[in-house]
């Protein structure tokens, strides 16, 4: 046993309201730089659609990830022989315009231009090459667009489900969509990592944070290939690799992360998990059908006395054992097992879960006769002759689940690998709460009927209010669990104070032999 | 010899070697974050398959001969005592050598045409690309016109590379070979001077360390099975891996 510890997070979709403010205070902190102007380290993406890059997700296109090889596992689009084979022109590496040629426009031209028979214009230009262009597509291009030809029905994720079934998704009138946020997982098993020939890529022992080391990078751009998220992005002005850095010294100090911080819908979830390091392997070459069990297994239960001692031994400091037990993360993914990880397939083993969303909420369609109603207006008033009533009342239950508007297939394709048994546990557990509270607040369905539905989600009346608590009121305390003990330490992560013992007084950084310089 | 003879075969190669370590040293440590290959297939990707690959290519190899041919010259002097296997040498080298002539035409032409690589291309990338032109299309032309390279390198102007690096510089052999090889030599010593304040750097940085390397890479910042003993003296380097 090599118990470590890991910053994980889980995003709540359900709530997420696709305002984007998230990907704003992360550019607006981090990559509002030449050569950064493209790279959203954190986006969002609306579901079904292609996303950033596009189709994203089609490994056969970008061969990112790893691949399994009989028992073994390897990189698909990179690794020991392929980094250095392509080398000189890495066949898979996706190009600016699969993510978007940045642009700004030319605003100056509307004050500046002298006088003329026009109006004048701001004309969008290149922030590559400064030219003027024409806009082709955008950074969420794709934003709302669910059932569109170009970008919904292209959804990589569509492939496994039925074409009846996808037809119905587009129809006009059942059409739904949901947001997917996405950062770089910090996962446990990075391709990213592995891909890097440098070895300029790393994962922090501390807190598991994935860092790119810029001094290090020398630009072989194989993590662009491998991450199969696409997590890590090339900035073509300085030649290296940049990727989302967790805001390492934001949680250093122990606040939450920008994008977490900033975050409207208050989705975002942040907290340690203690794992396993020597099953890691194990778990990543599991076959496909145990994958998602086989990740969230090796996440250990941090209120084990075993694992305490195990941690404490491997130098696990008290308060991050503390934060441990206290995660939300570690609640919404292990205890209460309402949160999966995105594309277990990829192997990569995320440490970034998703609650699966429930949205649109789920309702019947009653037939109801609406004469009596009819006869009420006045003869002029518009009246559709609609004989059919949205009912959200829960007379059905769970019924309603293989109604819902997403296949579940679809749902199971990113979530759990293919398996809808795992989807459908997770709304049941989603719905059974909103039941419960239906119960508790409003009163219409009888506290039998309420009990029965959480039996049946396997949860108890306690849970189903913790739950609650924590999707719908939680604090900031209670959604950001960041050890911060190690606030006097903070420095030391970044370098390492001995080495300046003795060396420099106050006010120099550089060494005593170049101070004379 | 004169004084510009004596610059040009044993100065300039001296202060070529002299810069290129210094310097290379000096933007290594003093400025890691410079070192790049500074790849720009993201930009553009097609026609840098067509370029970047017949280049390296045919430059590794070639690079690769001289190497040979300063390093063993008994051993191609020996080989070429055959002329069949002389001309499978000749011809395995011209070949790479057009390779790399074709591949670097390529590159040339999408570093000045391409609106999106202009806007990645500084002075520095130019001009060395044309030194590396000069240098092959030189190259060529003495592979053409004086025949058989392979053979009188080995013989002639390895005792003269060596004399350079023994620090008995004896340029004899040099001044008595025609212009265009000694053309060749002058610009090699440009190029080499010139690595440290171009691009060119990246070829002292080749990974080929990764291939011992296990895939994954922990870095702590401090030994955290001793961080708890107090007996225990700080390390100032950083475990990996453990
Ligand atoms: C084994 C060693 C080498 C490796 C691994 C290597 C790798 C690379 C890579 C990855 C690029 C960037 C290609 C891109 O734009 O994506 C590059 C470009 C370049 N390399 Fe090398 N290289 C090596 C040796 C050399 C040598 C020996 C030279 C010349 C003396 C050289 C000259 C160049 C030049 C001029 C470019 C710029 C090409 C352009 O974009 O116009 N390389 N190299
Ligand atoms: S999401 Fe991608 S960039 Fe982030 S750690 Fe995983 S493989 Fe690396
Ligand atoms: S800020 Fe929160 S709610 Fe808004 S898009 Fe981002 S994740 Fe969704």
């Amino acid at each position: 046993m090599d118990i470590r510890s890991q910053i994980s997070m889980v995003f709540h979709l359900d709530k997420c309201i696709g305002c984007h403010t998230c990907s704003v205070a992360c550019k607006n902190i981090w990559t509002d730089r030449k050569g950064a102007e493209y790279q959203w380290w954190n986006n969002v993406e609306t579901k079904p659609g292609t996303g950033y890059p596009t189709k994203w997700e089609d490994q056969s296109i970008y061969k990112g990830g790893w691949e399994k090889k009989g028992d073994k596992i390897d990189l698909k689009g990179a690794g020991h022989r392929k980094s250095l084979t392509n080398i000189f022109h890495n066949p898979h590496l996706p190009q600016i315009d699969d993510y978007y040629e940045p642009f700004t426009y030319k605003y100056l031209d509307l004050i500046e231009s002298g006088p003329s028979s026009d109006q004048p214009t701001a004309r969008p230009v290149s922030l590559i090459t400064g030219k003027p262009m024409n806009i082709k597509s955008g950074p969420n291009w794709d934003d709302d667009l669910s059932g569109s030809p170009d970008y919904a029905r292209q959804d990589p994720n569509l492939e496994a489900v039925t074409p009846a079934e996808k037809e119905a998704l587009f129809q006009l009138e059942r059409m739904a969509m949901f947001y997917l946020p996405r950062i770089c997982n910090h996962c446990l098993n990075p391709a990213c990592v592995a891909s890097c020939p440098s070895g300029a890529i790393y994962k922090r022992g501390e807190d598991g944070v994935v860092l790119i080391n810029q001094d290090v990078c020398r630009g072989w751009r194989m993590c662009i290939t491998a991450c199969p998220y696409k997590k890590t992005y090339y900035n073509w002005n300085s030649g290296k690799s940049e990727k989302c850095i967790l805001c390492f010294p934001r949680i250093e100090s122990g606040l939450a992360p920008a994008c977490m911080h900033s975050c409207v819908g208050r989705i975002r979830y942040l907290g340690v998990v203690l794992y396993d390091a020597d099953r890691i392997h194990e778990a990543a070459s599991a076959p496909d059908h145990e994958l998602v069990d086989a990740h969230l297994n090796i996440i250990l239960d941090p209120f084990d006395e075993e694992v305490i001692k195990a941690a404490k031994e491997n130098g696990v400091a008290d308060s991050t054992i503390r934060a441990a037990q206290l995660s939300p993360t570690y609640k919404f993914a292990k205890v209460w097992k309402m949160a999966l990880p995105l594309h277990s397939e990829f192997r990569t083993m995320p440490m970034l879960f998703y609650v699966p969303p429930l949205l649109p909420v789920m309702a019947s369609i009653k037939n109801v006769d609406q004469s009596a109603q009819k006869e009420k207006m006045n003869e002029k008033a518009k009246v559709w002759p609609d004989k059919w009533l949205y009912d959200t009342s829960t007379d059905e239950l769970f019924g309603t689940i293989h109604q819902a508007r997403f296949p579940m297939k679809y749902m199971a394709e990113m979530f759990s690998v293919g398996d809808e048994n795992k989807v459908e546990e997770v709304m049941k557990k989603l719905m059974a709460v909103r039941i419960h509270r239906r119960q508790v607040t409003v009163g219409d369905i009888s506290e039998e009927k309420a009990a029965e539905t959480l039996a049946e989600a396997g949860l108890t009346a306690e849970e189903a209010e913790e739950i609650y608590y924590l999707t719908s009121l939680a604090k900031f305390d209670d959604r950001f669990v960041i050890p911060a003990a190690h606030r006097e330490q903070a420095m030391e992560l970044m370098e390492f104070a001995g080495d300046k013992k003795g060396d420099t007084g106050f006010g120099f950084k550089d060494g005593t032999a170049k101070r004379g310089l | 010899m004169n004084f510009f003879e004596s610059f040009l075969f044993v100065g300039l190669p001296y202060l070529a070697l002299g810069v290129f370590l210094i310097g290379s040293i000096w933007r290594y440590r003093g400025n890691g974050y410079k070192v790049s290959s500074l790849s720009s297939q993201f930009l553009e990707g097609k026609r840098l398959f067509w370029g970047s690959i017949p280049f390296h290519l045919g430059l590794i190899v070639v690079f690769l001969g001289h190497l040979l041919a300063f390093l063993i010259p008994a051993g191609v002097l020996a080989w070429n005592a055959h002329p069949l296997r002389l001309l499978i040498l000749e011809i395995t080298g011209y070949a790479f050598g057009l390779s790399f002539l074709v591949g670097l035409g390529q590159l040339f032409y999408r570093r000045i045409t391409n609106p999106r690589i202009q806007a990645v291309t500084n002075e520095m990338d130019l001009i060395i690309e044309l030194l590396l032109l000069v240098q092959v299309i030189l190259g060529l032309c003495v592979a053409i016109f004086y025949r058989w390279g392979s053979s009188w390198f080995a013989s002639d102007l390895t005792p003269y590379l060596w004399s350079i690096l023994l620090f008995r510089p004896d340029p004899e052999a040099v001044l008595a070979m025609p212009l265009l090889v000694q053309l060749h030599i002058i610009n090699a010593s440009l190029i080499i001077l010139l690595i440290p304040f171009t691009r060119l750097m990246h070829l002292l940085v080749a990974p080929f360390h990764y291939l011992g390397r296990p895939y994954q890479r922990v870095i702590w910042n401090w030994d955290r099975k001793k961080v708890r003993n107090p007996k225990e003296r700080w390390s100032p380097t950083r475990p990996r891996n453990n």
